[in-house]
């Protein structure tokens, strides 16, 4: 995927201003950035549902997308949602195998109301991948998941990306979650991508790491969210102080 | 069933107010005591029966207009009258939606002039339907597809307006084309309000019908209650009154039906199913 000088605008408002971007084949790049940055607009563009308004822009196909709300039909049951718009007999059956990747195969004739939303959002993915795409577009697919089944979505896309092995660009705003699944993080700023910055850490990745703490530390800061400095033994004494304002004495 | 989805389910507790059956039989106590009481008035002289006939009066009515073969026969009249203009009427209400709704162009050349008709009271151009259609079964049918057919068009129409954009947006990422698109999500996704829309039209027809049925008819259910009315038979005028509401009640009925059956996704009904 290659992007030159992108620029879309709505009017006077610029939102994407001469923005460059690769992403390698198989690279799995999140995109990082304050609300506003113009994440989800990029996210658009590159998913051909928003023209840009010029630069050139390159898009391997075919490329599918996972919404951050499922966006399945409601009147069309799991199997037959995943199966959307795929030609030929072999519809159904590839959309089957689909599910049973994402761990679904026990629901193929659910209704979408009665899937939990880590369902719904595993419904979605399979979605994505029965189109085997080279370029897979995931716009902060586990916002609205719980913690939990988070952790496993986590695993889940992992295993599908080492196994289909396409290109991924995941739009999200969690810098954990762009650093535990990520080979590159990108930071959006004023419509162009103002850091790349590479993770080179090994999978399965672990927050306790000394290096792993550093990079986030970096990246919230790049956001303008500035981590305090670890604090020295005085502060951490003044802190753990019972009632410092109560009274003159601990002072 | 799924546990997810009798959650969505309010369950009636189970209190003091007793259990369903009890309080289902509860519900008819004053209806029946409404109905002894109206017999009572009767066959004391305290309703006339030339105002009310007696709720055995009229049960007798039913039963010989049963035997003589009328009633079946007035049955089949209005019921088919009911059936056609409704279908007409039904027919021409998705047709126009569609175009509407579907069709940049039809928007401004279609939706004001039918506004325009809607705001109408349809039962006051009764005279003018049998100006045009004279006497005989045109101006009843038409008088009912008029009636049926508004309900049918602002429904559909809003039901495809209303359509959730996101679920157009992907239905476009995922390769449908532009029929495909209105097959697949906006006449799914409009069907719910078309067939409360379809609810409202029966109610329109069957009241039109009514209207309809008392110019000129010389058969179906109106004509057997306005011939009741020249001779004072009101034990027969109120079992067409009752066969009226019967069929109103069998028909709101059927649609109902329809929409458990396509309306099985939906998260309430699935509940309700449970």
């Amino acid at each position: 995927m290659r992007a030159r000088g992108l620029c879309v605008a709505f009017g006077e408002n610029s939102v994407l201003r001469d923005l460059d971007l690769d992403i390698a084949p198989s690279e799995f790049v999140a995109l990082l950035g304050r609300s506003g940055s113009g994440k989800t607009t990029l996210l658009r563009v590159l998913a051909g549902l928003q023209p840009e308004s010029s630069g050139s822009l390159v898009v391997p196909q075919p490329r599918s997308v996972v919404f951050q709300e499922p966006r399945l039909l409601p009147w069309k049951r799991i199997v037959e949602n995943v199966a959307l718009g795929l030609r030929g007999g072999t519809a159904r059956a590839q959309a089957t195998a689909a599910l049973r990747e994402v761990g679904l195969e026990h629901r193929l004739d659910a209704w979408p109301a009665t899937l939990s939303g880590g369902e719904a959002q595993r419904a979605g993915l399979a979605r994505a991948l029965v189109r085997n795409p080279h370029f897979l577009l995931l716009d902060e697919p586990f916002a609205s998941v719980d913690a939990l089944t988070r952790l496993r979505m986590y695993d889940l896309v992992i295993d599908l990306w080492r196994f289909h092995r396409p290109s991924v660009l995941l739009v999200t705003h969690d810098v954990d979650e762009a650093l535990l699944l990520a080979d590159r993080v990108l930071v959006l700023e004023g419509g162009r991508i103002a850091s790349h910055i590479p993770v080179g850490l090994a999978r399965p990745r672990d927050p306790a790491r000394p290096r792993y703490a550093e990079l986030r530390r970096d990246i919230l800061s790049l956001l303008g969210v500035p981590l305090p400095t670890a604090p020295d033994f005085d502060a951490q004494d003044a802190l753990a102080a019972p009632y410092p304002f109560a009274t003159g004495v601990s002072a | 069933m799924d546990i997810s989805a009798p959650s969505l389910l309010v369950r009636p507790a189970r209190t003091r107010s007793g259990s369903r059956r009890t309080r289902a039989l509860r519900g008819v106590v004053s209806p029946i005591a409404f109905v002894l009481l109206w017999q009572i008035g009767s066959t004391t002289g305290a309703i006339p029966a030339a105002k009310l006939a007696a709720p055995t009066a009229i049960l007798a009515a039913f039963w010989s207009l049963v035997l003589s073969g009328d009633l079946w026969n007035d049955l089949v009249v209005s019921v088919g009258r009911v059936a056609v203009g409704f279908a007409i009427g039904v027919s021409l209400g998705v047709a126009l939606a569609l175009v509407v709704g579907l069709w940049e162009p039809g928007d401004f050349i279609f939706d004001p002039p039918l506004q325009m008709l809607r705001t109408l009271p349809y039962l006051g151009m009764t005279p003018l339907m049998i100006l045009w259609f004279g006497i005989g079964e045109a101006p009843k049918i038409a008088l009912v597809a008029f009636a049926s057919m508004f309900p049918v068009y602002l429904t559909l129409l809003g039901g495809i307006r209303a359509v959730d954009p996101k679920l157009l947006e992907a239905g476009r990422a995922f390769g449908l084309g532009r029929a495909e698109t209105i097959r697949e999500v906006v006449l799914p996704g409009a069907l719910a309000p078309a067939l409360v829309g379809l609810r409202y039209a029966l109610g329109a027809a069957w009241l039109s019908l009514v209207v309809g049925e008392q110019i000129n008819a010389d058969r179906g259910i109106g004509y057997l209650i306005m011939d009741a009315r020249d001779f004072l038979r009101t034990d027969i005028i109120v079992v067409g009154l009752l066969l009226y509401a019967m069929l109103g009640l069998a028909t709101d009925g059927l649609v109902r039906l329809i929409e458990a059956r396509a309306l099985a996704w939906r998260p309430k009904i699935l509940g309700a199913a449970a």
